[in-house]
């Protein structure tokens, strides 16, 4: 059975984008282990020549006309900004991290 | 007058159009209900100023003879459906004081009907829960209650929109399930509800979990009641790929009373570990009231059962990891204060996302890294095929499933709180139809031994929903399930 340890919990967080203190990786440790333990039950099914499954029903997904539908709505896209400035989203500063 | 409050939809209907009553004095009656039962934590945004509003607009359609389907008919709308300039949070704090720009499909095919809204009802954070207790807005608690008096979970993650109903604080609601949160709170709150076959509903405007499981249903207090919600939500909505272009049936006229002709299929793996036995005694009296209905009951195997709850456990995390991606502090919801942009991201989302929100996007994100893809979201995908084919094979011999809709009654509040995977256990009957994409019905049918509502769940064929109405119904005229939560039956006294 796989466990996450400490560190792979670490890595999992910074791809999920996650801030976590020693404490919280320490406490998600064995609860995601636990998790993973009761999903890997999946490894008993014998899936050989089996497709993967990703839509459920019969449907096409349709392409419609290349054209404009939507659009100069400025204000609205930007009404729940946390911060805005002359039609944009303002973000912090960006600085490339070491990772 | 009689109490509004108690009234089905179909009674209310007829009541407006006869001039019983004004939609305003329904709307009106609704509201005072629930702010006598504001205990609850039904509503995390009650909208009372739009509810009126709504009502006075529905009465003058009516006296001009262009009344909608639903006219006047005050529901709860679950907040994880986007409701034009109203705050919509799906119960986390990473969407406090997010007010869409515009109103979801099913919303707007409510509203279209004449349909009021009376509040935005609470919810599991991003409908990621069984019990409602994730909540960023507090827990919502069930009107049912035990004689030792603690509060009970309504379920969830429609818990609000389920206790609203049952509390006769609304008239119908809606809600989403993508393992069981319309059918399990349902089954706890004593109400009916209906999850249909995935693609029915567009889910345009409504906040994403796992998209491919992800569909909108109904709650109300009889069959004939989801019936008419359900038809007037339903129907293609080209703002959503997989809304299927199929013609929506007229669901009420499905329910006759009676299950003649139908073959009711009980699945032998259902029977589990641990079920209680009075669960196992109202399904089997759920077999023989279908008999006496006229439909034939016949054993089926679906095999793959048990591996349902840990392929949903990769499948659904899988997708919520990457539907809320789009959570990162710039374009809405919360942003914490930080001075570069990645320490911005990693904070918002600690801050803005509760715990089991955040030990689901860990678990789809570490499933869906590389190296671990093809070992569990591919061979998740592959049992999912499977299961789906269990329920294919079993519709060669039967109609419908019948099943219990949850493995207990509603537990108290921070019961099932200690690991994680005691409270995914909840949705072991739930989550194999909504794998296959199958409509599910919930419907009262019994109490447990402490005065609690029990389930059973009607399981139909893909868009075959006019047969889980008709034995629904069938199920609902034999159980004459006529209990009330006790805090409705002291207001009354």
């Amino acid at each position: 059975m796989s466990t996450m340890d400490k560190e792979t919990v670490a890595k999992v967080a910074r791809l999920s984008a996650l801030e976590m203190s020693d404490e919280e990786l320490n406490t998600l440790a064995p609860q995601l282990s636990n998790i993973l333990g009761f999903i890997e039950q999946l490894s008993e099914v014998d899936t050989n020549g089996i497709e993967p499954l990703a839509n459920v029903v019969d449907i096409d997904l349709k392409l419609r006309e290349d054209e404009i539908t939507d659009g100069a709505c400025v204000d609205k896209v930007l009404a729940n900004a946390p911060e805005e400035t002359q039609g944009f989203f303002v973000v912090p500063k960006v600085v490339e991290q070491e990772s | 007058m009689t109490d509004l409050t108690h009234l089905t939809i179909k009674e209310a209907l007829d009541g407006l159009e006869n001039k019983d009553f004004t939609a305003q004095e329904l709307t009106q009656a609704h509201i005072d209900a629930g702010d006598a039962a504001k205990d609850l934590n039904c509503y995390i945004t009650q909208t009372s100023e739009i509810a009126h509003k709504q009502a006075k607009a529905s009465d003058e359609r009516r006296a001009a003879g262009n009344a909608g389907a639903l006219d006047g008919i005050p529901l709860a709308i679950k907040d994880l459906f986007c409701t034009e300039g109203t705050q919509t949070t799906a119960a986390s704090h990473i969407l406090e004081g997010f007010k869409p720009q515009y109103e979801s499909t099913v919303t707007s095919k409510l509203f279209a009907d004449g349909a009021v809204m009376l509040g935005k009802a609470n919810l599991d954070e991003f409908a990621m829960g069984s019990s409602n207790t994730t909540s960023h807005f507090g827990n919502c608690i069930n009107p049912w209650r035990t004689e030792d008096g603690k509060d009970l979970t309504p379920g969830g993650s429609s818990g609000g929109s389920a206790a609203a109903v049952a509390a006769r604080i609304a008239m119908g609601a809606t809600g989403t399930d993508t393992g069981g949160s319309i059918r399990q709170p349902a089954a706890f709150c004593g109400i009916t509800g209906i999850k249909p076959t995935y693609g029915r509903c567009s889910r345009w405007g409504t906040v994403a979990f796992a998209s491919s499981l992800d569909q909108a249903g109904t709650f109300a207090r009889t069959v004939e009641d989801n019936a008419l919600l359900l038809r007037s939500m339903a129907g293609h909505d080209p703002k959503d790929s997989t809304s299927a272009n199929k013609e929506v049936p007229d669901f009420a006229a499905a329910i006759t009373g009676d299950a003649k002709g139908l073959k009711v299929g009980i699945p032998r793996e259902y029977r589990v570990d641990g079920m209680p036995e009075e669960i196992e005694k109202l399904w089997q009296q759920g077999v023989e009231w279908l008999k006496d209905a006229g439909a034939e009951i016949v054993d089926v195997s679906l095999p793959h059962t048990k591996y349902a709850l840990p392929t949903y456990y990769i499948i659904a995390p899988a997708e919520a990891s990457s539907n809320l991606a789009r959570y990162d502090g710039v374009k809405y919801g919360y942003r914490a204060d930080e001075s570069e942009l990645q320490d911005m991201y990693k904070k918002t989302r600690a801050e803005g996302f509760g715990d089991e929100v955040k030990r689901r996007i860990m678990i789809g994100t570490y499933v869906l890294s590389a190296g671990y893809y093809d070992a569990y979201y591919i061979k998740a995908q592959k049992v999912r095929r499977l299961i789906s084919q269990d329920f294919t094979n079993a519709y060669a011999q039967c109609d419908v499933l019948l099943t219990p809709t949850a493995p207990s009654a509603a537990f108290a509040i921070g019961e099932n709180e200690d690991d994680p995977i005691k409270m995914y256990l909840n949705d072991v009957f739930t989550v194999p139809a909504s794998l296959a994409g199958l409509p599910g019905l919930s419907l009262p049918a019994g109490l447990d031994a402490n005065g609690l509502p029990l389930g059973l769940q009607v399981i139909g064929r893909a868009w075959d929903e006019e047969s889980v109405f008709k034995v629904g119904g069938a199920l609902e005229k034999a159980a004459n399930f006529v209990a009330t939560p006790q805090s409705v039956i002291k207001k009354a006294a």
